[in-house]
């Protein structure tokens, strides 16, 4: 638990290099939603071979690792209204907002973008007071 | 081809990354955003470790015309602060909230988290799919409610 930080740093600096090497090779921002989004609504139609091998990438490479957790638990709910309204408000805001914690947050701030900058701050905001209000007053979480 | 490589090995080192972090563990992100509970900071550490490349990154990219495999790289989007930005953020944080998985450790979750997750992950691609209509009835009705310029 006490080491939970380093990882997270560990972590963070493993997907802050993904995104370089997606931005200096490839010329693409490695936002999650919009690599999956402009593949399934037919936006970004024109660069789906890159979309789909990063996308195979992130899928098979986790569960190659788990094996070196012992026991790795999502904590994931299994309540389907949760998981349901969820998924689709993650789904519609991110697209609407162009972007989510990857595109947004690892790449759009450390260029400076206002844009990001002010996203991060309203899904972070919003997602605290949603968490204050269903975990702590409504109960549901 | 070689995009297409790159692409992989940005994915897999991204979904590495998630799985390193613990960001792939929902009670670790809904611990960052339970701010009047037992709050977990790991969040932080990641956003913060994940953004030192990309500082480097971007600085690198300011100095070149195109990526080394000779794409234009992306230009930097226009600053406006519309609705669709603060709507839509407001909406992820609240999804993300609910059940603690973004995009990213939901997919690279695919695989792990069962049908929860596959239930999870339908509804947010129905959802991505659903929105570029959305967007245009909101523009029809003429919702620039938020609109300014920076």
């Amino acid at each position: 638990m006490e080491q939970d930080w380093i990882w997270g740093l560990i972590g963070g600096l493993m997907i802050g290099s993904a995104g370089a090497l997606y931005l200096l090779m490839n010329g693409r921002i490695m936002g999650a939603s919009g690599i999956i989004g402009g593949l399934v609504d037919g936006s970004e139609r024109k660069a789906w071979p890159e979309r789909v091998a990063f996308l195979a990438g992130l899928v098979l490479v986790p569960p190659l690792l788990v094996p070196l957790y012992d026991g790795f638990d999502a904590h994931l709910t299994d309540s389907l209204p949760l998981l349901i309204a969820a998924g689709l408000l993650v789904g519609i805001g991110t697209r609407l907002a162009n972007g989510c914690t990857s595109g947004h947050g690892v790449c759009g701030i450390p260029r400076l973008s206002w844009r990001s900058i002010v996203a991060t701050v309203f899904y972070i905001l919003a997602g605290a007071i949603i968490m204050a209000v269903a975990r702590h007053l409504l109960g549901w979480i | 081809m070689q995009r297409s490589l790159f692409a992989a090995l940005a994915g897999a080192l991204f979904g590495a990354g998630l799985l390193v972090s613990g960001m792939m563990d929902t009670a670790k992100v809904q611990g960052w955003l339970d701010v009047f509970g037992a709050w977990d900071p790991t969040l932080a550490f990641v956003m913060g470790g994940a953004m030192v490349p990309m500082a480097v990154a971007w600085r690198i990219a300011a100095r070149r015309q195109t990526s080394v495999l000779g794409t234009a790289l992306p230009a930097m989007p226009a600053q406006r602060l519309d609705s669709g930005l603060i709507g839509g953020s407001v909406m992820f944080g609240a999804g993300w909230a609910l059940v603690g998985l973004c995009p990213g450790p939901a997919m690279a979750a695919t695989l792990l988290n069962g049908t929860s997750g596959l239930v999870f992950l339908l509804a947010m691609l129905a959802g991505m799919v659903a929105t570029p209509a959305l967007r245009r009835a909101l523009t029809a009705r003429g919702d620039t409610a938020w609109t300014s310029a920076r």
